[in-house]
């Protein structure tokens, strides 16, 4: 059975279909992954998911249990977290939680353990006095995944995970979050804009304008846009473009210079290539569908990067500044 | 219920109330400013009546500003709570909207009483004499009070998205329930119509009840205006009624 069941789901706001008609399954264990454009309508699946928004129709199951109905159950099952941190900056890390391990009633004689646990966990535990205002927004991000798991729950949702963060943090996050089903028993549903962070997803939604676009593994999926290409340099282009066709009978033709094929596996091409032309080979290079290409495949539009968060933070400090002066 | 997320509601709160330290101290230099700027000044013009002071009538009534300051400003941080995302921590967790309202009223109600309590301790400056039952009837009604205003705080702020509605908040709300709640003047002295909207604020009776404690036996103009039953029955019926509406308040989806 999976652990995630949707079953075409309807969301309005007035006049704005936010989600429209989606239905999938996520399978226990697995991380999934929930890719569109900002305005997809991610955040509002998640939030009706986590029983914060009741859907216009369709319904919704986590662990068998009703998103309308049951939502006392399913707040059990599951932790989050959110597009925007919910952190208390004015709590220190540990402050943070201790509070979240009451509110979730876990047990006396288990709570400090488990909030240590997860401090470790996350490389913070030499900082858990500090106020979260001093963290970095990575620290910040991991503090709210560690804080997420500390109920045990079944399914983890991470709302845009890597928003706003630098390079190195968004690697160092997706190490981190790529180990969480085996070492916390587990699923993960994450939504992203950034469409190569998908890739370390089991299974893949695209959504956009509250569509569900096309799903699948990433692997399914870029079969959507074709095979590979190859891209090859030799000393006579023209001759080998013909050898080429003869004797691995794929398309290829010549452009800019270079031989230019379309195969399905690349990688196991590449070795006949060298061993058909031999010497005159001067480069390979071969290059691989992103789902990138995928979504503009199916869009025919490029996936917007916006610098969300950016303006994220100085409305915050714009807020933390009016708040401190009135 | 859950006793284990209305006590960690309250300890964040109480915890937070502690470290800020600037707020503890305008919570208490705010009433000694009313009692011994305006009060001693008022006193020149107003001459004792019945055997109280004038400074001696307010006092009921800058303890009730206290309690009213300090329990609107617990629950309207409601507000900030959602503009700075942490209203979701508390909302996505297993936890009964009923058990968020009385966490956070009782979060005010802690925090008002202790300011409460300080400020009582100036009552033998002002020539007042309070026995031990005495003492121990105001703070039972300070409790009370704390947390029907907390409870009125929490109602209002579950209407309002940002705190840009704070100063709204502070010049339409709060400031009127000061005046009007008989902590500067007696409602029976007030026109018709003010007198009419005084009975509907919940500190009117507060103040009341703290007159008849504080100076059992005034007479004339500075004497409580309504029975001390009905003011604490007042009190209590609209503590349910705000735990009611905000517990409702709470629960509504998009
Ligand atoms: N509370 C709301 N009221 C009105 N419209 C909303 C609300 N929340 C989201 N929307 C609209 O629904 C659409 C989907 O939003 P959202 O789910 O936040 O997208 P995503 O998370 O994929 O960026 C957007 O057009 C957004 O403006
Ligand atoms: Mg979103």
């Amino acid at each position: 059975m999976p652990i995630i069941k949707v079953e075409n789901l309807i969301k309005k706001f007035g006049n704005v279909t936010a989600v429209n008609d989606v239905s999938f399954n996520v399978e226990e264990g697995t991380i999934f992954g929930f890719l569109g454009p900002n305005g997809a309508g991610k955040t509002t699946t998640i939030n009706i998911l986590c029983a914060l928004l009741s859907p216009t129709s369709g319904r919704a199951f986590i662990d068998g249990h009703d998103c309308a109905k049951e939502s006392a159950l399913v707040r059990k099952s599951i932790g989050i977290v959110f597009q925007d941190t919910t952190l208390d900056k004015d709590l220190t890390a540990e402050e943070n939680l201790i509070f979240h391990a009451y509110l979730y009633n876990v047990e006396k004689s288990e709570r400090q353990k488990r909030v240590d646990d997860a401090l470790k966990f996350v490389d913070l535990f030499s900082r858990k006095d500090d106020l979260v205002k001093k963290f970095s927004g990575g620290m910040k991000r991991k503090l709210e995944v560690a804080r997420g798991l500390i109920h045990r729950p079944k399914v983890l949702f991470l709302d845009e995970p890597t928003l706003g963060l630098d390079p190195q943090s968004r690697t160092n996050l997706w190490e981190f979050i790529i180990e969480l089903p085996k070492k916390h028993n587990v699923t993960i549903f994450m939504t992203t804009h950034y469409m190569e962070e998908a890739e370390v997803c089991n299974d893949i939604a695209i959504i956009d304008n509250g569509k569900i676009i096309a799903s699948g593994s990433p692997a399914e999926l870029k079969k959507i846009v074709g095979g590979d290409v190859i891209y090859l340099k030799t000393k006579d282009n023209l001759k080998a473009v013909d050898e080429v066709k003869k004797v691995l009978n794929v398309d290829a033709s010549v452009k800019d210079g270079e031989i230019f094929i379309s195969t399905i596996k690349g990688d196991a091409c590449i070795p006949e290539l060298i061993r058909t032309l031999g010497d005159s080979v001067l480069s390979v290079r071969l290059q691989r569908p992103t789902l990138n290409d995928v979504f503009l495949k199916l869009t025919g539009k490029e996936i917007r990067e916006e610098g969300g968060s950016g303006s994220d933070t100085i409305k915050e400090d714009v807020r933390a500044y009016r708040r401190r002066h009135s | 219920m859950e006793f284990n997320a209305i006590y960690v509601i309250v300890a964040r709160e109480f915890k937070k109330f502690v470290r800020e330290k600037s707020r503890l101290i305008s919570a208490i230099a705010r009433p000694l400013v009313w009692l011994f700027l305006v009060g001693a000044g008022m006193s020149r013009l107003v001459a004792p009546v019945g055997g109280v002071s004038y400074m001696q009538f307010i006092f009921p009534g800058i303890l009730g500003m206290t309690i009213l300051f300090s329990s609107m400003f617990s629950s309207i941080s409601i507000i900030w709570d959602k503009e700075f995302g942490f209203m979701k921590e508390i909302l996505v967790a297993p936890v009964s909207r009923f058990s968020i309202v009385i966490g956070k009223a009782l979060s005010g109600t802690i925090i008002s009483t202790i300011q409460a309590v300080i400020v009582l301790a100036l009552f033998p400056f002002l020539g007042l004499k309070l026995g031990i039952l005495n003492i121990i009837g105001v703070i039972l009604i300070c409790t009370t009070v704390s947390f029907s205003i907390s409870a009125f705080g929490i109602v209002l702020a579950t209407f309002y998205e940002s705190y840009e509605s704070f100063s709204v908040i502070m010049n339409f709300i709060i400031m009127p329930m000061f005046f009007l709640s008989g902590a500067m003047y007696p409602v029976k002295l007030l026109p018709e119509i003010l007198k009419f909207v005084a009975k509907l604020n919940p500190l009117t009776y507060g103040v009341d009840a703290l007159k008849h404690v504080i100076s059992p036996l005034a007479t004339g103009p500075m004497s409580p205006d309504f029975n001390v039953f009905v003011d604490i029955g007042v009190i209590i019926a609209m503590s349910v009624v705000f735990v009611l509406i905000g517990g409702k308040a709470f629960e509504r989806k998009g």
